[in-house]
């Protein structure tokens, strides 16, 4: 296929967003009944879910962690997510990504008050259109916080991307695949840290400055989507 | 610690919100208070779970509403035997670990070589005892020497949310007090969720489990309580 | 280990005094959740969640939850089968749906779910594989359904059964650009026309407890069987498929009184199925919403 024009005349994108656009967004929080928390993320047609277990008993043992819980996460998408059919065995890309995500949360969790034990996080990319570890990491920081276990800050987790020489948010799979640059990044919004960052792709200084600022505007919009889905849970109950 | 608060008593908070502005302190470092379930971090006090916020007097924390049992010293369980070995019985207590019940506790003049645990205990029994050792450096260690403490033979076994068990109590046990007084059932409630019920007849337990569900569901509803009598009334065909 | 058929497998305890409470309202004909011995628990449905697939359900059965998709992709045939497309049904128990499930390889009881599924489809030909022929002998469809198991409380097979039937039903061919043999494309964008079925297929799982049968066991249920019987069921009132599970036998007449029961209560699913493929549209939302 022949690269598609991604920044058309009018100075929109393909699907009509502006630059500083987010698809639209979907966020439902506890949506499983056996897991201890749980959340489903849509960022336009990608979709994930996330679940936690714990804190937990390790197994196996030689696991355990002296000082504080040991985090463990799974990132991997269904077999029938992608165009191509994916094999459900586990790829080079699903271990890398299973591992920053893990590492973007256990910099809010309070881990040290679980000593011995562990938080499970499973994350399954339902329909994967670009962005599927940033929804993702959006997704299992809701079920986290589902699972009422104590951290710091919530994590949105948003993508930047250089299309056409032009900087933009939350690309989609064709704006990913025909671009320059994928920057995704997670965001602690009230206390202001970056927990994820990924640069796959060519940026000046300039613009990798720009692209931060860019990203930080739109994780704290999803911040913020988060914030109300964890209150509509609540709400749900005062309505029935 | 000044501080000038900036939420409502009651109101629903999620891990990252500011709670309040600290007039005369800065914290360069986060400072945490788990069993308050704030932190304290530039001048300003977070939240690090989704709860209702507990404002007396001057001092705030937050009531978590969702999160597994973590045991404490002291605290009255419910427990399922989940294995035996030689000498003691482990116990699942909803837990990240495992709880341990010396043979001793239960057989006079234990002697693993003479008395087969199986003989006491066996799997699936359930156990009403208390924590008598727990430092998180090692499983806890239950005791079932006291009144009212052992195996559980009658009654009905009705599992909650651990978060719910202040809620199920009330303040100053005055929902306890309603539950028990109106339907005249025997209640005991474990810290870790489990509630061991007697009651005279069907129709009081099935009125008693209603107003429970009705508890388990709206814990951060105001006039809780008073919910909860009007269901006991209509279902016990007491009028309103 | 993994490979190894292990028995009992791993299973959650269940508390001696739920245990009698279960066999206790069995004997007087009730169930804890309230249902009669010979109802489902409720059903849910939704259609195409996933547009990406070529077709799509999530079903609920109570708490249990299902969701199926299907790919189709390019492939040889099987060489005594040239002239045919090739079914392939996969299961997962991904590790989200049960705290006893953990990451890894598909185990005995998700494989025995596949294959059991797979059967009921390929033996009453539910599927026009021949008609799913690109070049003779040389290339065929290549249907990949794909079963992910979100939230498990019981009677899996069922509500996997239900997803993949809607799901194949929902699937929709794409349009292929054939040059040559070598080259051949697949543009997902043009979707024109359903996958050829010949007839739907259901499953309904019937618990056998001493002298009791029940329908749709939910996973409490399940732990106090003595055994399983999973009827396949066509939509001309055929069985099509069978498999016992459990560690104790069954005596003919009542086997026989299972089945009665499994076919009348196969009519009604297949009756739930007319209803919801007459009127997909009904079944679809724009987002994944699995609150029902």
């Amino acid at each position: 296929m022949e690269k598609p024009v991604l920044i058309r005349e009018d100075g929109l994108r393909r699907d009509g967003r502006r630059p500083d656009e987010l698809r639209p967004i979907h966020i439902e929080v506890g949506v499983l009944k056996n897991a201890d928390g749980s959340a489903i993320v849509e960022y336009g047609k990608t979709k994930v879910i996330a679940a936690t277990y714990g804190p937990r008993e390790i197994y196996p043992k030689h696991l355990v962690l002296p000082d504080r819980a040991l985090i463990r996460c799974r990132y991997h998408m269904a077999p029938f997510s992608t165009s191509e059919h994916k094999s459900p065995a586990p790829s080079r890309r699903e271990i890398e990504l299973s591992k920053v995500i893990r590492e973007a949360l256990e910099s809010v969790v309070f881990t040290e008050l679980f000593p011995r034990t562990t938080i499970d996080i499973f994350i399954e990319v339902l329909q994967a259109d670009g962005g599927t570890r940033t929804a993702g990491l959006t997704a299992a920081s809701l079920a986290l916080a589902d699972a009422g276990i104590p951290m710091r800050d919530l994590v949105a987790g948003v993508a930047v991307g250089k299309i056409d020489g032009v900087l933009v948010l939350d690309i989609d799979e064709i704006e990913d695949e025909y671009g320059e640059a994928d920057m995704p990044i997670g965001y602690a919004a009230s206390i202001d840290e970056i927990v994820l960052l990924q640069l796959n792709g060519v940026l000046t200084p300039d613009e990798m400055k720009e692209a931060i600022k860019l990203a930080k505007k739109g994780a704290e919009q999803i911040y913020k989507l988060m914030k109300e889905a964890l209150h509509r849970k609540y709400l749900r109950v005062l309505e029935s | 610690m000044k501080m000038k608060i900036l939420v409502a008593d009651r109101q629903i908070v999620r891990p990252g919100d500011v709670l309040a502005i600290i007039e005369d302190e800065f914290f360069d470092k986060i400072v945490h208070d788990p069993s308050k379930h704030i932190y304290m971090y530039g001048n300003r006090v977070y939240s690090d779970v989704v709860g209702t916020v507990n404002i007396v007097d001057d001092s705030l924390n937050v009531i978590p509403l969702e999160g597994t049992y973590f045991p404490k010293q002291g605290d009255l369980v419910i427990g399922t035997i989940s294995a035996i070995g030689i000498t003691n019985w482990v116990v699942d207590i909803r837990a990240p670990y495992k709880a341990i019940l010396n043979g001793s506790e239960l057989i006079e003049g234990f002697n693993p070589i003479i008395h087969n645990l199986r003989d006491y205990l066996n799997i699936g029994d359930y156990i009403l005892a208390k924590i008598a050792v727990f430092d998180r450096t090692r499983d806890p260690v239950l005791t079932v020497k006291g009144k009212d403490l052992g195996k559980i033979t009658e009654g009905v076994i009705i599992e909650v949310k651990p978060s719910r068990v202040p809620r199920i109590i009330g303040r100053k046990g005055s929902m306890l007090n309603i539950l028990t007084t109106m339907t005249n059932c025997q209640i005991t409630v474990a810290q870790n969720g489990v509630l061991w019920i007697r009651c005279p007849d069907n129709d009081r337990l099935n009125a008693l489990i209603k107003a429970i569900k009705t508890i388990e569901e709206k814990p951060h509803v105001r006039g809780l309580t008073e919910e909860v009598r009007i269901i006991l009334m209509k279902e016990l065909g007491l009028g309103v | 280990m993994k490979n190894v058929s292990i028995t009992p497998t791993k299973q959650p305890i269940i508390p001696s005094i739920k245990k009698e409470t279960i066999k206790r309202l069995l004997k007087k004909g009730e169930r804890i959740d309230g249902r009669s011995l010979d109802s489902y628990r409720s059903i849910n449905i939704l259609l195409n969640p996933i547009p990406k697939a070529e077709g799509s359900a999530l079903v609920k059965i109570g708490n249990t939850m299902v969701m199926t998709g299907v790919k189709l992709e390019i492939g040889t045939p099987y060489s005594d089968r040239p002239n045919e497309g090739i079914l392939q049904v996969h299961a997962e128990f991904v590790p989200l749906a049960s705290p006893t499930f953990e990451p890894g390889p598909p185990d005995e009881d998700a494989i025995e779910v596949a294959r059991v599924i797979d059967r009921s489809l390929r033996e009453p030909r539910a599927i026009k594989l021949e008609d799913l022929v690109l070049i003779p002998g040389k290339k065929v469809w290549l249907i990949f359904n794909d079963l992910y198991l979100l939230d498990y409380d019981g009677n899996v097979v069922d509500a996997g059964m239900l997803s993949t039937i809607l799901a194949l039903n929902m699937a929709k061919i794409p349009y292929v650009n054939i040059t040559s043999e070598e080259n051949i494309t697949i543009d997902r964008s043009t979707r024109i026309k359903p996958l050829p079925l010949n007839l739907n297929v259901v499953t309904v799982t019937i618990g056998i407890f001493e002298e009791d049968l029940i329908v749709d066991p939910c996973l409490e249920e399940e732990l106090v069987l003595d055994s399983k019987i999973t009827f396949a069921i066509d939509e001309y009132n055929r069985i099509v498929g069978l498999q016992r599970t459990g560690m104790k036998g069954i005596k003919t007449a009542l086997f026989e009184k299972a089945m009665e029961l499994a076919l009348s209560k196969g009519r009604e699913l297949h009756e739930l199925l007319r209803k919801v493929l007459n009127n997909p549209e009904n079944y679809i939302k724009r987002n994944l919403v699995i609150e029902f």
